[in-house]
């Protein structure tokens, strides 16, 4: 069937299964951003915004989305690049396979929360799983991102 | 140094971190049929018949595989240099299916929704045997899990076939039973460590075509694409030469893909059907149809004298390596082979014991390759036997450990060591003096301990894996270098660059690192054993030597001078007097398209044979919720020595990452059977690696030692971070709770249990 939804400020028209995913159907379409790690919404890896909240997009029926808007990080690139620069300069993106789903997350931690301490920013993502980094060099950049570490 | 030692970024971070179409399945053909795996869903059966004739009417399915229709060739899937030492006990298809998720058939149709209702229509009729699951169990059991008569070993490595012993292993010196004898204190216990999961992020994944001139390619998110070449030719019995193996970005791998384990069904696929062909393991897959580490049980024997030397090191073992025999033998040996030469007042040591066959998923590589539960048991051990002796156990390893220059009685030498200044690091940045042994109080029941434990790995394996490296010199002055290394995340590519920017005296993006295609890049075994940075890393250096000799004699020529009278400076190479100079950029463009019509290159194979070994010391500060038994990590440090650290960052995150793997397999990570050889355990929903929340913080630090055979004095940083969190935890547990915890992961109700029990007791 068909979906109107407009994807990265773009209205597109979407042919998806009725039993498709949102993650495999962003994935159909190019957004290759998008990644899929454990089918069991565990992982945070297919994380996009829908209507500009952090989603699990593997957990969600593409249908669902019809008339509404959908963000992945190629429509955050921008802001994403500049994270990423933080995140590269720490070493901390490492194998990079989850890190579309983290930026997507730390991005939309930004616009949501002021200032945020440790805990705060730990509870926020935790739901994106990591299994190379072991989580303290994303911290370290997150907080130097967002201008609350110590020595920025 | 200009390069090596500086934490420059990734070169690749930015695409990786930005989701850009770098992996195997953002790379596959997106018209190419999808390839699925029927599975077994019983633990030991023969296929008595199998029926396709359904599912290859069904429209849209390319083929259906059975073991008719495969080649009846034995293989190993384990990624070792030739001959391997594992087994070959495999074929693509096996009439005997030897666990849950044992493949059964290959389909492949147009569409993922095709080739899962074909699946479906594959009739199968089994012979149900008699399982073997527990591996105590196992030899001598009425059941024979390889009872074929073309299993093929290339080695002897102690198999007794119809007793499902894949491998019987012993190293003595000194005769440990006279010597245990006059110890005045022994301590003795059995340890039991888990099946652990890799769970890297980017799930097994392969994708193959046939190209121009009708050879196979196999896109395969792999560590080891020469050992896939090469067990694809033997597997598929076609010849190497045919066969091409590229090595896309990789999301992480861990040792999980150190071991072949998609690329054989799509390939197959490809050369039955002549299309492109992709398979996606999907998570439960991952968890239930490929490798895990080898479960053991280990029971150690320490003896010491009243001074408080340790004087024999005496440790049995047993090992799980499940339906296959990947990598059965080899890290059995590292278990005493990374334990044994740790403490050097010993007089007499020994390991010894069998890896057996069952009828669960199989063992096979992973981050630590046995010295992982080799240092659980050793340093457990240690650790009891400071609370014997009423010693520090820092104290008590500072007495005993081997030292920088000292040859174990094993007849290991070790050339660096910081180990003791890790741990003298590691007690301050811990509080030690504060924290050893008081338990403290935390109100609501809550108590916090600390514990310690130190370890070593190797760097490569000695005298067998060698490494080669190309670096060209191009007409724009940059240079190309080709290697067959595989950088799984961690770095590599980019710390290789950096060495030979360092000997080439570059900027770091004149250096265009490829790898890794088995056209194109010189022969490496892969990035497994901790062999990147030390064997790979020494080939490049050496291939940049011989580079930049060649370039020194080219601009001798070219400017009349004496090559001994010139220097090389950043971008020109002039004479000492500074009377001649040409800038690199012109030589480099007349000798490749000019009057020089010579490119050059430097080229170089490295082997070691010595694998020296990286160090750590590990504490940790955990609380312990008595109500519950719950343990959670409040402080973990590691401190290493891994020589020279080529990229402080790179190495950080390391360190960290595997602390963190390490800390999942202390606590929470386990893999399950039930009654049936099911797998329980086949998502991240059971299977609990650490989220953000469970690792409490994490303090790095790095005490440099210098590696003399090493690139720049480095050894290796990947796999001996892993080792310490188990046994350091577990002694943590102890002090804050009274309590040893012998068998991982150290699981709440294991806690409570044991605290209920020792309260029972002294009531």
């Amino acid at each position: 069937m068909q979906i109107e939804v407009i994807i990265n400020d773009k209205a597109m028209a979407l042919r998806v299964g009725k039993a498709e995913f949102l993650a495999d159907a962003l994935r159909r379409y190019g957004f290759c951003s998008v990644r899929k790690g454990c089918d069991t919404t565990c992982c945070g890896l297919c994380s996009v915004w829908i209507d500009g909240q952090p989603t699990l997009s593997c957990a969600v029926l593409a249908i669902r989305v019809d008339g509404k808007t959908v963000t992945t990080l190629e429509g955050v690139a921008a802001e994403a690049e500049a994270f990423a620069k933080v995140l590269a300069a720490e070493g901390a993106e490492q194998c990079g396979f989850c890190s579309p789903g983290f930026i997507m997350t730390v991005l939309a931690m930004k616009r949501e929360l002021t200032a945020p301490s440790d805990e705060e920013i730990i509870h926020y993502l935790t739901g994106n799983l990591c299994r190379c980094t072991g989580y303290m060099g994303q911290l370290r950049a997150v907080k130097t991102y967002l201008g609350v570490a110590k020595d920025a | 140094m200009r390069n090596v030692s500086k934490s420059v970024p990734k070169t690749d971070a930015l695409p990786l971190a930005l989701g850009k179409p770098v992996y195997t399945e953002d790379l596959a053909d997106a018209n190419a049929l999808v390839v699925k795996i029927l599975r077994s869903p019983h633990a030991f059966a023969r296929i008595k018949q199998i029926d396709a004739s359904k599912a290859l009417k069904l429209e849209g399915v390319a083929c259906v595989l059975t073991h008719n229709d495969v080649p009846d060739v034995r293989f190993t899937l384990a990624g070792q240099s030739y001959p391997e030492p594992s087994p070959y006990d495999r074929l693509v298809l096996d009439p005997i299916v030897r666990y849950v998720g044992d493949e059964v058939a290959i389909v492949a149709a147009v569409d993922e929704k095709t080739a899962v209702k074909a699946m479906k229509l594959i009739k199968v009729d089994y012979e149900v045997y008699q399982a073997v699951l527990d591996f105590e169990k196992a030899a001598g059991a009425a059941s024979i899990i390889h009872p074929e008569s073309d299993l093929h070993c290339n080695f002897d490595i102690g198999m007794k076939q119809m007793e499902n012993v894949v491998s019987t292993h012993k190293t003595e010196v000194g005769d440990v039973e006279a010597v245990l004898a006059e110890c005045a204190v022994v301590v003795e216990e059995t340890y039991h460590t888990q099946a652990q999961a890799h769970a890297m992020m980017e799930t097994y994944r392969a994708f193959s075509h046939l190209d121009h001139t009708g050879r196979l390619v196999v896109v395969s998110s792999t560590q080891i694409p020469f050992h896939v070449r090469r067990q694809l030719a033997r597997a598929l019995q076609i010849p190497a030469s045919r066969i091409r193996v590229i090595k896309p970005r990789i999301g992480g791998g861990f040792g999980g893909k150190q071991t072949g384990v998609v690329e054989m069904f799509c390939a197959i696929v490809t050369l039955k059907t002549g299309k492109a062909a992709k398979i996606v393991y999907d998570r439960k897959e991952t968890f239930g149809c490929t490798t895990s580490r080898h479960a053991m049980k280990l029971t150690v024997r320490l003896g010491a004298d009243l001074e408080g030397y340790i004087r024999a090191v005496d440790i049995q073992g047993l090992s799980d390596t499940g339906a296959y025999g990947e990598h059965a033998s080899t890290v059995f040996a590292v278990v005493g082979d990374k334990t044994l030469p740790l403490y050097n007042k010993t007089k007499a040591v020994r390991f010894y014991g069998q890896v057996v066959y069952t009828n669960k998923m199989p063992a096979g590589a992973l981050r630590g390759y046995g010295a992982t539960q080799g240092g659980f048991a050793l340093e457990s051990a240690v650790n009891k036997l400071a609370v014997v002796l009423k010693v520090d156990p820092a104290e008590l390893r500072l007495k005993n450990l081997i030292r920088e220059g000292e040859t174990s009685v094993t007849g290991k030498t070790i050339n660096s060591s910081a180990l003791d200044r890790c741990i003298i690091t590691g007690k301050e940045l811990i509080g030690w003096q504060e924290k050893y042994p008081t338990r403290k109080e935390c109100g609501a029941g809550k108590v916090r301990g600390v514990g310690m434990a130190v370890t070593m790995q190797g760097s490569g394996i000695a005298g067998i894996d060698t490494a080669a490296a190309e670096i060209r010199w191009n007409d724009d002055g940059n240079y190309t270098l080709l290697i067959g290394s595989t950088d799984m995340g961690t770095g590599s590519d980019t710390i290789l660059a950096q060495m030979a920017a360092e000997v080439l005296d570059a900027e770091l993006d004149s250096i265009i690192v490829h790898a890794a295609d088995t056209d194109v890049s010189p022969y490496d075994p892969g990035s497994y054993a901790s062999s990147t940075t030390y064997v790979t890393g020494m080939a490049v250096v050496k291939a940049a030597q011989e580079l930049k000799q060649k370039i020194m004699e080219q601009a001798a020529l070219h400017l009349a001078a004496d090559a001994a009278d010139l220097v090389w400076e950043r971008e020109e190479i002039r004479t000492l007097r500074g009377d001649k100079r040409i800038e690199l950029i012109s030589l480099a463009n007349l000798l490749v398209s000019g009057r020089g019509k010579m490119q050059l290159s430097g080229t170089a194979t490295h082997g070691s044979p010595v694998s020296p070994p990286p160090f750590i010391a590990g504490f940790a500060e955990v609380e312990v919720d008595l109500a519950t038994g719950k343990v959670a990590v409040v402080e973990y440090v590691s401190v290493v020595d891994c020589g020279t650290v080529i990229n402080p960052n790179l190495a950080r995150i390391q360190v960290e990452g595997g602390t963190v793997q390490g800390i999942g397999m202390a606590l929470t990570e386990d893999v399950r059977y039930d009654r049936r050889g099911m797998m329980q355990t086949n998502s991240f929903m059971q299977y609990k690696i650490p989220s953000r929340k469970d690792v409490g913080e994490i303090k790095v630090a790095f005490e440099a030692s210098h590696e003399p055979t090493g690139p720049f004095g480095a050894k290796s940083v990947g796999e001996v971070v892993i080792n310490t969190p188990p046994p350091a935890i577990a002694h943590a547990v102890y002090n804050a709770t009274g309590v040893w915890i012998t068998e991982l992961p150290i699981l709440p109700e294991k806690v409570w249990q044991a605290v209920q029990k020792k309260q029972g007791n002294e009531e």
